[in-house]
């Protein structure tokens, strides 16, 4: 990895050193609190980079996190399970799935058009469901006990508390989070292994590249792309989950907060790369943190507005796509439905 | 020829979509223990049934028409123009500007004004996602999702910090002067002695909606701009080899889009709010995507869509006081338009080509 890859994750760890000598209690506080900010974000942008180095572009990641949201709350309500909640946020994130496969891959539409569809259908579905089912304006009830998941402590997270350094990381930051941080987090290597050392990894990726050459070589461009497809749906399911019933105590109409876009801006930032989804959905984790507990941030010589930090993932991403720092190039096959030839 | 006709693609494609969103809409009402045709029988009572219902439909119409034409020009040049929402926010914001700094002593030389500054700002906001597009290759989908978000941003700022008059705690502007409200349709009704949609919002921006729908007709199929836009929608190395220059036609094609979706701001903000409040569009950019979608790119059938999504929506906010269904099934019915008449069009249309070309060989075999 040479240092222009490691531009971002310098840029972050850079903000968390300032942050953490300027004011150490707080910077604690505020990183774990990005950490959980980040994670539904990562879990979106890893559901992105599959879908999208397999050619499906997916505006549609904001529909499918809040659908996962809405069904798993009410099913974590309904049974008193969070992990019964997670298995039902996975399986409303598949349904929207399927239909951005029909769309882009079977009926080869517009995949664009189809994102903005779902987008709708699930802003749309969840509160007129949820208010038929529980009648409290699109909300679900809250979420108690087992209903959620809970923070776990790691194992010595007590005993190391007061070694210098490394103590308050490991026990104030790198503990306490709940399953599905944990989770998030592992997924990015898991993702780097499968996409870079696996046969599955080599073929989703040509297939986002030249799909008529894995067509060639006897594979399916469909089952590969659906395949695709559908782990992008179990990704946002878990990110939708992970809203529902960690983040939060329930669902909340319109709940994802335009959390998918800011995903899909860090797929952007982080080039469609695993690793760099990491610290890139960190960085906008942290920028939102930062909103939250200062919302009017003084820097001494200007005041900036948390309107401005909650703005900055996009502006950022504009840049970024603009090519002034490094050129953003998607993956060559991707948003074209693929026509086999006759 | 293995095509169908002209009239089948235009006119029967969007029909059987719409028909199949409806169905599946009912489908949904009745998962939920709610009477489809209920639903449906308040709609039209509450949207068409009166001319206060009639009132409101044309007030919803007339952003539809505008958010609508600023898709269709932008998807003529084959762009895909998400940034309506946006656009219309900004739009907004120019109208505020020069209604509460110009001193205009009358509307019919507000209107003109304002117009300029709809349009204007409406335009600036589309000109970096275009500049970006033509010259960069940064894909205008997500920068317009992006400066959706950046507009929603820079108003809640403008309207928090600096637009809201002193000891308000609402995050909106300060009254337009009295002078520059424009008329009301129920007024000029009035003037000629019929009461029509007394207390509804529909103004006079409804005929220069029309004004536009015809405005843009002409653009696109009549003059050298329209068919220069038409020709980098179709293909650009066919239009770059002849003679056109992409990077201008984006631009300019992109600053007519934004311009439209700005002018939107003349009948929510000027006409109806009579000041700018927080998410005045209220997503009316976005359906405006369903709008071109379902009227074809082309102004007649904007026009069209727009009084259907007119309907839907005033019909939805009837929906919710009379039923137990909220007006979000206006949205599952807006996505269900979209998504069949967009993305799952191959699925109406190929089976309806189908049919006609079996039909035509059998008539043919009989000839």
């Amino acid at each position: 990895m040479n240092i222009k890859d490691s531009f971002i994750a310098i840029i972050v760890l850079a903000i968390c050193l300032v942050w953490a000598l300027a004011d150490g209690t707080a910077a604690q506080q505020g990183i774990g609190s990005a950490l959980r900010l980040m994670t539904p974000l990562l879990l979106a942008c890893l559901a992105g980079l599959y879908s999208e180095r397999a050619g499906v572009f997916d505006i549609g990641l904001e529909g499918k996190m809040l659908m996962a949201a809405f069904t798993s709350a009410s099913v974590a309500f309904l049974t008193g399970s969070a992990w019964l909640g997670l298995a039902a946020g996975i399986a409303g994130a598949l349904v929207l799935s399927l239909v951005h496969g029909l769309a882009s891959i079977t009926f080869k539409g517009n995949q664009l058009i189809s994102g903005v569809a779902i987008n709708f259908l699930a802003s749309g579905l969840t509160v007129l469901v949820g208010q038929n089912a529980f009648g409290l304006g699109g909300r679900t009830p809250s979420l108690t006990g087992a209903g959620r998941f809970n923070p776990i402590t790691l194992p010595f997270a007590d005993t190391l508390r007061d070694v210098p350094v490394l103590g308050p990381i490991y026990s104030g930051l790198i503990s306490g989070h709940t399953i599905l941080v944990y989770v998030a987090f592992a997924l990015v290597p898991l993702t780097w292994w499968v996409l870079f050392r696996t046969r599955f990894g080599l073929r989703l990726r040509a297939v986002g590249e030249n799909p008529a050459s894995v067509d060639t070589s006897g594979v399916s461009v469909t089952r590969l792309r659906y395949a695709a497809v559908a782990i992008c749906g179990v990704l946002t399911g878990i990110a939708g989950a992970y809203l529902a019933t960690a983040l939060s105590a329930g669902f909340v109409k319109e709940m994802t907060a335009g959390r998918g876009f800011i995903a899909l801006a860090a797929l952007i930032f982080a080039k469609w790369r695993p690793w760099q989804a990491l610290f890139a959905t960190f960085l906008f984790g942290l920028l939102e943190a930062i909103a939250n507990l200062y919302p009017d941030l003084d820097l001494g010589f200007v005041t900036v507005p948390s309107m401005f930090m909650n703005a900055l993932p996009y502006i950022l991403t504009v840049v970024i796509l603009a090519g002034f720092v490094g050129r953003a190039v998607p993956p060559r096959a991707g948003g074209e439905p693929y026509v086999k030839e006759r | 020829m293995d095509k169908m006709p002209k009239w089948a693609d235009v006119i029967l494609t969007p029909l059987i979509s719409l028909v199949l969103a409806m169905g599946i809409s009912a489908l949904v009402i009745l998962a939920i223990g709610e009477s489809p045709w209920v639903a449906l029988t308040t709609m039209v009572e509450g949207a068409l049934g009166s001319s206060y219902g009639w009132g409101f439909t044309l007030y919803y119409a007339t952003n539809f028409i505008f958010t609508g034409l600023a898709v269709a020009v932008a998807y003529h040049a084959s762009l895909f123009n998400i940034g309506g929402e946006g656009q219309a926010a900004m739009g907004g914001l120019g109208v505020a500007l020069v209604l509460l700094n110009i001193p205009l002593p009358h509307w019919a030389l507000a209107l003109p004004v304002a117009m300029v500054g709809a349009a204007l700002f409406g335009a600036a906001w589309a000109f970096i996602p275009a500049i970006l597009q033509a010259k960069r290759g940064s894909h205008i989908v997500i920068t317009t999702i992006m400066f959706n978000f950046i507009a929603a941003a820079l108003l809640n700022y403008v309207l928090v910090n600096k637009l809201r008059p002193v000891g308000s705690m609402d995050p909106a502007s300060a009254r337009f002067p009295e002078s520059t409200n424009l008329p009301a349709l129920t007024d000029l009704f009035a003037s000629i002695g019929i009461e029509w949609g007394r207390n509804t919002p529909a103004n006079i921006t409804f005929f220069l909606a029309l004004a536009a729908c015809l405005l843009v007709w002409v653009l696109i199929w009549r003059t050298r701009l329209g068919f220069e836009i038409r020709a980098l929608g179709k293909s650009e190395p066919g239009a770059v080899y002849a003679g056109i220059n992409p990077v201008r036609i984006t631009v300019i094609a992109m600053l007519i889009s934004g311009g439209l979706a700005g002018l939107m701001a003349i009948n929510n903000v000027m006409g109806e709010s009579e000041r700018l409040v927080l998410n005045a569009v209220e997503g009316a950019g976005f359906i405006g995507i369903a709008v071109a979608l379902m009227g074809r790119n082309h102004p007649l059938g904007i026009l069209l869509a727009a009084l259907l999504f007119g309907f839907l929506y005033q019909g939805g906010g009837e929906l919710a006081l009379w039923t137990t269904i909220p007006r979000e099934l206006i949205v599952v019915i807006q996505a269900l338009v979209i998504l069949l008449t967009g993305a799952l069009d191959n699925m109406v249309r190929v089976p309806l080509e189908r049919l006609f070309l079996s039909r035509r060989r059998t008539g043919g075999a009989k000839g």
